[in-house]
């Protein structure tokens, strides 16, 4: 059986979904929050890169390795926050931080 | 055929450990089964033809990304069962939520095969004259140079927003201070005394 574009949307799809999922019902915990996150984009590179490999466009692999740039500075910069937060609170429960308005 | 089997089992493979991810009770865990995705991921990118995206993804998540979590889940000394309360509370929305998000997704991907069934383009991997890393490059260094720089300032300005967040100065660790240290004047270090001999300082 022949592997088609739509296969691989699916199993993005199924990733983005479950990224979310985690969000939603992992209200307390910032790390499995951030690792939902990651899933998220992740699922969003396969589609750039299925859609690149299939329509045979480059762009869409450039577009992919910018997206993982953003994710690493995006986790890095998330768990640094996590750190100081962790070390000024002692704990990481997220419905705490409101505190954090100003 | 071959293709195919490789397929559904990365496929199999990065969708249930993804589920493993985010229900798995101790946060190692997690972090060990985010790797598995990754990797899962990778050879997806593999079979699609995008060797050098799937290298860069092993290379930058599973060795950056995925063990800079490991390491701050195991820095940090958190009860992680108390963290886990709520998340039945959340579960039956979190379930509507996901499961309107899948079918929809996954219609516009069944969708997006040709109106007449067949899929829009070609097979992904037919060989080409040059491989897949230097058509990358021979574009990213070209058209995308600007985007390319950009990214490299992205990571910059994350490595020093990392550090200034996490740095800390403790009070009483003594540091070593250049300019005070090379604006010592006699004046104020050396003093004289004039000791008679046979008696002390006193």
């Amino acid at each position: 059986m022949e592997i088609g574009l739509s296969h691989y949307l699916i199993v993005a799809a199924a990733l983005f979904t479950i990224g979310v999922f985690g969000i939603f019902v992992n209200r307390k915990n910032v790390i499995i929050i951030l690792m939902s996150i990651e899933l998220v984009l992740l699922s969003v590179n396969i589609n750039l890169v299925a859609f690149s490999a299939y329509l045979r466009n480059l762009e869409g692999q450039i577009f992919a390795m910018i997206v993982l740039t953003v994710a690493a500075a995006e986790a890095a910069v998330g768990l640094a926050i996590l750190v100081t937060y962790f070390r000024n609170r002692g704990d990481i429960a997220v419905e705490d931080i409101n505190q954090m308005r100003g | 055929m071959l293709a195919a089997i490789a397929f559904y089992v990365l496929a199999a493979v990065a969708i249930v450990s993804a589920f493993a991810v985010i229900a798995a009770r101790n946060p190692v865990h997690s972090v060990l089964f985010l790797i598995l995705t990754f990797f899962s991921a990778a050879g997806l990118f593999v079979l699609l033809g995008a060797e050098f995206l799937a290298m860069l993804l092993v290379v930058v998540y599973v060795g950056a990304v995925a063990v800079l979590f490991l390491f701050v889940v195991m820095m940090l000394d958190v009860d992680f069962v108390e963290l886990k309360q709520g998340f039945l509370q959340y579960l039956p929305a979190g379930f509507v939520v996901a499961g309107f998000l899948f079918a929809e997704l996954s219609l516009v991907g069944a969708a997006s095969m040709g109106a007449n069934g067949a899929p829009i383009a070609l097979a992904p991997n037919a060989p080409t004259e040059i491989t897949n890393a230097e058509a990358i490059g021979r574009v990213l260094y070209t058209d995308y140079l600007l985007l390319f720089q950009m990214s490299g300032l992205v990571l910059l300005v994350a490595m020093i927003g990392a550090i200034v967040l996490t740095l800390r100065h403790r009070p009483g660790v003594k540091r070593q201070d250049i300019a005070a240290q090379v604006g010592r004047r006699r004046s104020e270090s050396v003093e004289l005394k004039d000791v008679r001999p046979g008696q002390g300082l006193g």
